[in-house]
């Protein structure tokens, strides 16, 4: 290959990559963004939606498959946040952030037990496993794309909604001052159930995307998280596209740095990127210093 | 529970201590015990889940034929999760409290060296299901394992390169224990086998994507192959992208690979992908006569239809584990420690899933060269690769 189209191909390689942290970032933030808690089983949302769209994917058409565990896993994100999170008397993030652990595990074990520990997929939603665009001389699968479009779709969407509807901006009321929200008469706790459904509901989503790609089993949440967390702090937390772009710079950092070191310091590189930015910027690289961005809308 | 459970125990264990019946004879209706310590959840659990399902079919079986010597075998199983730790403690536990005579599993190489040097202390048969050459290399008195060795599946590998004018290779392989026993393994026989490796990159095993890792093989010069050695599903997330991106070449993938799911996972992507194999995936081509067949097809047959799964060679090697172990009792004739070992040890013939088993004194793993076949991807299904 040439050299310009090595570099196109190593490029695309990395937005692939980033592409699945991205839009897995995208959940993480938004429940930061309501409530200030770092959701550690957003990566279980993502793999219990791809579980469960591969399961519906038997019984009915793959479109109706991916709604119904989208819809599904936000049922369950807003049944945690009522049966949980709103129990906990006078809790401090700190405690909210140790039981999300506790429920990662917990949904872990029940993935395990209600399917098994088997690697399943949904398919590829255009073309198959062996096609390609080819892009100059480069290529990447068409489910790439899906997954960018998706992404699109997403941040357009949830910049609407907080922007333009009363529930939208009542959320961010909750983030920005939630005394001052109360005071106002908006309902905290069931804002806060709905960011809890539709974090949960943006990781199913991402979950039935990524799919083809990386393939989906009960064990697979724990790292995806850990990419999408670092995406989202990359990007600065609170603020959708910034974690968006912060994912795609870290799957470019990670296929870079391949080109260059052996594969096995391409977690090395990208995190020793992120912990520069991070002296220089704490707050991310398109984060406003408070990190609560979702009220800057 | 443990209130009750405790006396229990402890008076069984005081009859057996006093009575000693290590003889197998009808007369003694007390079961023998036998320990399995697979990983049915956790990283492992595509070795450990099929494994166990095995084995509890294999003692099923040979109980309602009357067991062995008129004795009922009971099987002890314990989940490891494919957590070294946990195996010790379970392998302690086996061996002091459940007074297991043997120990089929575990099934992963960190795991069965961590409790190599109990059950040689306490004098308790080992047989793994981890393919590793370290298990019985050195050979350590009691310990066996019963899946083809890791060496074997690289020299068959560099075999059939060789057959088809491959000199020059990419060793790819993920950053687990199976793995990195691949990778060392590779390295250390491409050198006496001439084999020279041009790329050698190892991965994160739940890497989501390894285009980057592809590209770069593709940018040098004068790779003619690619070897593999991952688990699912890197294995087949690898597959797929390496025709994503137009590396036509060929691809050999390590014996991890001996399971009808993984091509369908891979998809089309799998089609012509080599890899060596015990001959359970391929019975069908087996000609008449072939001393494996008949057992071969017995077992798929009952496995599939009894957990409605395809068979993988992983299961098989629970089947050999436990079939070895059994075997080495019936001629024993006893429970007796030595006696078992020295059984085993002297096993000759036994037509196994992996092969036919000749133990001896030198050799705790039983199999030669001949109990891998190179198998290839067609049409989605296994079948024997032809030169």
């Amino acid at each position: 290959m040439e050299s310009g189209a090595l570099t196109l191909q190593y490029l695309l390689s990395g937005i692939t990559k980033g592409s699945i942290y991205g839009v897995v970032a995208i959940g993480f933030n938004l429940i930061y963004s309501a409530t200030g808690v770092l959701n550690l089983a957003q990566g279980e949302f993502v793999m219990l939606g791809g579980m469960l769209a591969v399961t519906l994917a038997y019984y009915t058409p793959l479109p109706v498959a991916i709604v119904g565990a989208v819809l599904l896993v936000a049922m369950i994100g807003c049944l945690l946040e009522w049966s949980l999170f709103r129990r906990l008397p006078r809790h401090s993030v700190l405690q909210l952030i140790v039981v999300t652990i506790g429920v990662s595990i917990v949904i872990q074990e029940a993935a395990l037990h209600i399917w098994d520990e088997k690697v399943r997929s949904l398919p590829y939603f255009t073309g198959n496993e062996v096609s390609s665009v080819r892009i100059m001389g480069a290529v990447i699968s068409p489910q790439v794309l899906w997954v960018l479009g998706t992404i699109t779709v997403a941040v357009a969407a949830l910049h609407v909604f907080l922007k333009y509807t009363l529930t939208g901006r009542a959320m961010r009321a909750c983030s920005a001052n939630p005394e001052a929200a109360m005071l106002a008469g908006i309902n905290i706790r069931n804002i806060r159930t709905l960011s809890f459904g539709l974090s949960a509901g943006l990781g199913a989503l991402a979950g039935c995307v990524i799919s083809p790609i990386t393939m989906t089993h009960y064990e697979m949440g724990g790292g995806l998280a850990i990419k999408g967390f670092a995406a989202a702090i990359l990007g600065g937390l609170g603020n959708p596209i910034g974690a968006v772009l912060g994912g795609l710079l870290v799957g470019v950092l990670e296929a870079g740095s391949v080109r260059y070191l052996p594969a096995a310091y391409n977690d090395v590189t990208a995190f020793a990127i992120l912990l520069l930015v991070l002296f220089v910027r704490p707050h991310g690289l398109f984060g406003r210093p408070t990190g609560e961005a979702v009220r800057e809308h | 529970m443990k209130t009750r459970t405790i006396p229990l125990v402890s008076s069984f264990l005081s009859c057996t201590l006093l009575l000693g019946p290590t003889g197998l004879s009808a007369a003694d209706s007390k079961p023998i015990k036998i320990g399995a310590l697979f990983s049915i959840t956790g990283p492992a659990s595509f070795l450990g889940a099929p494994e166990e399902k095995t084995s509890r079919m294999f003692v099923e079986k040979l109980n309602a034929s009357g067991g062995i010597g008129g004795r009922k075998v009971e099987l002890i199983v314990r989940d490891t999760g494919g957590n070294p730790e946990k195996a010790v403690s379970f392998a302690r536990q086996l061996i002091e409290e459940h007074q297991v005579c043997g120990i089929i599993g575990p099934s992963t190489s960190g795991e069965t060296m961590q409790i190599k040097g109990l059950c040689e202390e306490n004098k308790t048969v080992l047989v793994s299901c981890d393919s590793s050459e370290v298990i019985v290399n050195p050979v350590a008195r009691y310990v066996f394992k019963s899946p083809q060795k890791d060496s074997q599946a690289i020299l068959w590998i560099f075999k059939t390169a060789r057959g088809k004018g491959i000199k020059r290779f990419a060793v790819l392989s993920s950053n687990d224990g199976f793995g990195s026993a691949g990778k060392k393994q590779v390295e250390e026989l491409a050198k006496t086998e001439g084999m020279e490796i041009l790329v050698n990159e190892v991965y994160d095993k739940a890497a989501t994507d390894l285009t980057d890792i592809l590209t770069k093989v593709k940018s040098k010069a004068g790779v003619q192959a690619v070897v593999n050695w991952s688990i699912v599903p890197a294995q087949s997330i690898l597959a797929k992208n390496m025709r994503q991106i137009g590396l036509d070449i060929p691809l050999f993938q390590s014996h991890g690979f001996g399971n009808p799911r993984y091509v369908k996972e891979a998809g089309s992507a799998a089609e012509g992908i080599l890899f060596p194999a015990g001959r359970l995936l391929v019975v069908d081509e087996l000609p008449d006569g072939h001393p494996q067949k008949a057992l071969l097809a017995a077992y798929k047959k009952e496995y599939e239809s009894r957990y409605k799964e395809d068979a993988s060679t992983f299961g098989g090697h629970a089947y050999d584990a436990i079939l070895v172990l059994t075997e080495a009792l019936k001629k024993a004739g006893s429970t007796e420690p030595e006696k078992l070992r020295a059984a085993l040890e002297n096993l000759r013939n036994v037509p196994g899933t992996a092969g036919i088993f000749n133990f001896s004194p030198t050799d705790h793993t039983g199999l030669d060269m001949s109990a891998f076949e190179m198998l290839t991807v067609k049409n989605g299904k296994f079948t024997i690769y032809k030169p």
